[in-house]
């Protein structure tokens, strides 16, 4: 009877506690889903020798690797799954994708539905054009055509600014980031709103980068960080732990300048050359899991 | 399942201030029915032409189209609308490229899609007429020509009012693709209702309301189109000859 309490106190002390959500799913089942994108430089991609990498991708294989440890499962498969900015909210509600890591805004709608960890970085929405063009801030795109990616973040803001300061912009709708910069390239619009990374990207890997300005104030800062099941406070909890322990080792720095600031296997070795801002420090030091 | 379901969502403003949701999905059923009638009219006036052709002696005729329903039938949509919306306007002389581009927005989208839809339309229901024409038994093409009609005449009066009764009926289900096919336009930036739906998704972060919507409003326009065509096959069907 005592060595029954010692067992299973000391298994107690092993497995902390009851495990429930999504870790008794990876336990169950062996295997944790992670999100995949095609094409969200730096942050989750296909690399031109056609591996999965980037910035949040390296994030979630760290998650995925605690989780292994906290499952007790040394056999612990990873399964991808390819999301667009489209599915990836109803395939991590409906259980199909355990943790999406990409560049996903945490916002407050999006609450209704799941949560988000720590912020792991943030972006403003700004506006790309031609170097020679007379756009420079906001209120320069008034009466223009303007192109924004469908169901991004910045649509959303692109739209409340044409609402709220009565611009009478054109807004053009851009399946993905690579149709946005085409519909800019090719003179069917006259400037490009997306994220800033999104727009240094797509500025550097242009045909001709020299060719073309960020210009206006980012509109609003937003943050990025991974979608997990809305109320599972266990697997948050695992989840925070990992990010906040990068953090504070300088873990996540190493990681910030490997993808933002060094040649990435991309378009032969295009490199984001976005030494890390004050803005970005400040959300290492003090760790939040708040949108912005 | 983790989801909370919201179905007053509906009548919640957008985000954007752009008005509420139902709003939005309505707009976008306007754009769905305005391409999708157009469309349908326009490629059936062009079918009956290329269907027509294709069953004529006259070879200038018959291969001229041919090749269009070879073009516009074996090319998926998709791409189609992508060469006409980005390609075709960097092959028209500089002026005119850009004249294209710089138009409104909605409206060069608009016009874009309704071209390419209606093609592609055109080249399917052609081939329809065509079977509906090459269905008449042959009998009835050499009593025309033995009562002594020429060729416009016996096409007019003996081969194409049975020709077309008999596609009545497979035309119904290209009626309701072009409804379907119609969502192609969000992918040029065409806010129809499926665009409208993935707007919703996006800003109430209520994917599932959104899509729900929009699936029973497709169901209710393709049940109008079944109820309408068999209809029109009632009031077109010749009393003792039966079905077709």
């Amino acid at each position: 009877m005592v060595a029954s309490a010692v067992l299973f106190a000391l298994m107690g002390g092993v497995q902390a506690q009851e495990l429930t959500g999504t870790l008794k799913k990876i336990q169950d089942t062996g295997q944790i889903t992670l999100a995949t994108r095609g094409a969200s430089v730096p942050f989750n991609y296909l690399d031109d020798s056609n591996r999965q990498a980037g910035f949040a991708w390296e994030i979630a294989l760290k998650v995925a690797d605690k989780a292994k440890q906290a499952v007790g499962r040394s056999d612990l498969k990873i399964r991808n799954m390819e999301v667009t900015p489209q599915t990836r909210i109803p395939l991590v509600a409906n259980q199909t994708v355990d943790l999406e890591c990409s560049s996903t805004t945490h916002n407050l709608e999006r609450e209704n539905q799941v949560n988000f960890s720590i912020t792991y970085f943030a972006v403003g929405a700004r506006i790309m054009a031609r170097a020679d063009s007379p756009i420079n801030d906001w209120k320069g795109l008034a009466g223009k055509n303007v192109v924004v990616g469908a169901g991004t973040t910045t649509e959303r803001l692109l739209r409340q600014l044409n609402e709220r300061e009565k611009l009478n912009i054109n807004i053009i709708m851009a399946p993905d980031i690579n149709e946005g910069s085409m519909s800019v390239e090719s003179g069917r619009a006259e400037a490009f709103v997306a994220d800033d990374t999104g727009l240094f990207s797509s500025a550097a890997r242009a045909r001709n980068p020299s060719r073309w300005k960020v210009v206006g104030e980012p509109l609003e800062r937003e943050a990025y960080g991974c979608m997990l099941r809305k109320g599972d406070a266990q697997f948050k909890k695992l989840v925070d732990e990992v990010i906040v322990g990068m953090m504070k080792s300088g873990e996540m720095n190493a990681l910030y300048d490997k993808y933002f600031t060094k040649p990435l296997n991309v378009r032969n070795g295009f490199n984001m050359q976005m030494p890390m801002q004050p803005a970005i420090q400040e959300l290492y030091q003090n760790p939040s899991d708040k949108a912005l | 399942m983790n989801y909370s379901w919201d179905f007053l969502v509906y009548f919640k403003p957008s985000v954007t201030g752009e008005g509420v949701y139902w709003h939005l999905l309505a707009s976008g059923l306007g754009w769905t029915l305005l391409l999708s009638l157009l469309s349908w009219v326009l490629a059936l006036a062009l079918a009956l032409f290329i269907g027509i052709a294709r069953t004529l002696p006259h070879r200038a005729l018959r291969w001229p189209a041919a090749v269009f329903v070879h073009c516009f039938r074996n090319v998926p949509l998709l791409v189609q609308v992508f060469l006409w919306f980005y390609v075709v306007p960097e092959l028209l002389p500089q002026a005119i490229g850009m004249a294209i581009k710089q138009a409104p927005p909605t409206l060069s989208q608009f016009l874009t899609m309704l071209l390419a839809l209606s093609l592609f339309t055109a080249a399917k229901a052609a081939e329809l007429v065509r079977a509906g024409i090459e269905a008449v038994p042959r009998g009835q093409k050499h009593a025309a020509k033995a009562m002594g009609f020429g060729m416009v005449d016996s096409y007019r009066f003996v081969i194409l009012p049975q020709a077309l009764r008999i596609v009545v009926a497979p035309l119904t289900s290209d009626f309701m693709n072009v409804f379907k096919n119609s969502a192609v336009a969000l992918t040029i930036g065409l806010l129809e209702l499926t665009g409208r739906s993935r707007q919703f998704s996006e800003f109430s972060a209520q994917p599932f309301e959104a899509f729900i919507a929009a699936t029973l409003i497709y169901m209710a326009i393709t049940w109008c189109v079944v109820m309408f065509m068999r209809h029109v096959e009632r009031r077109l069907r010749i009393p003792g000859t039966g079905g077709a």
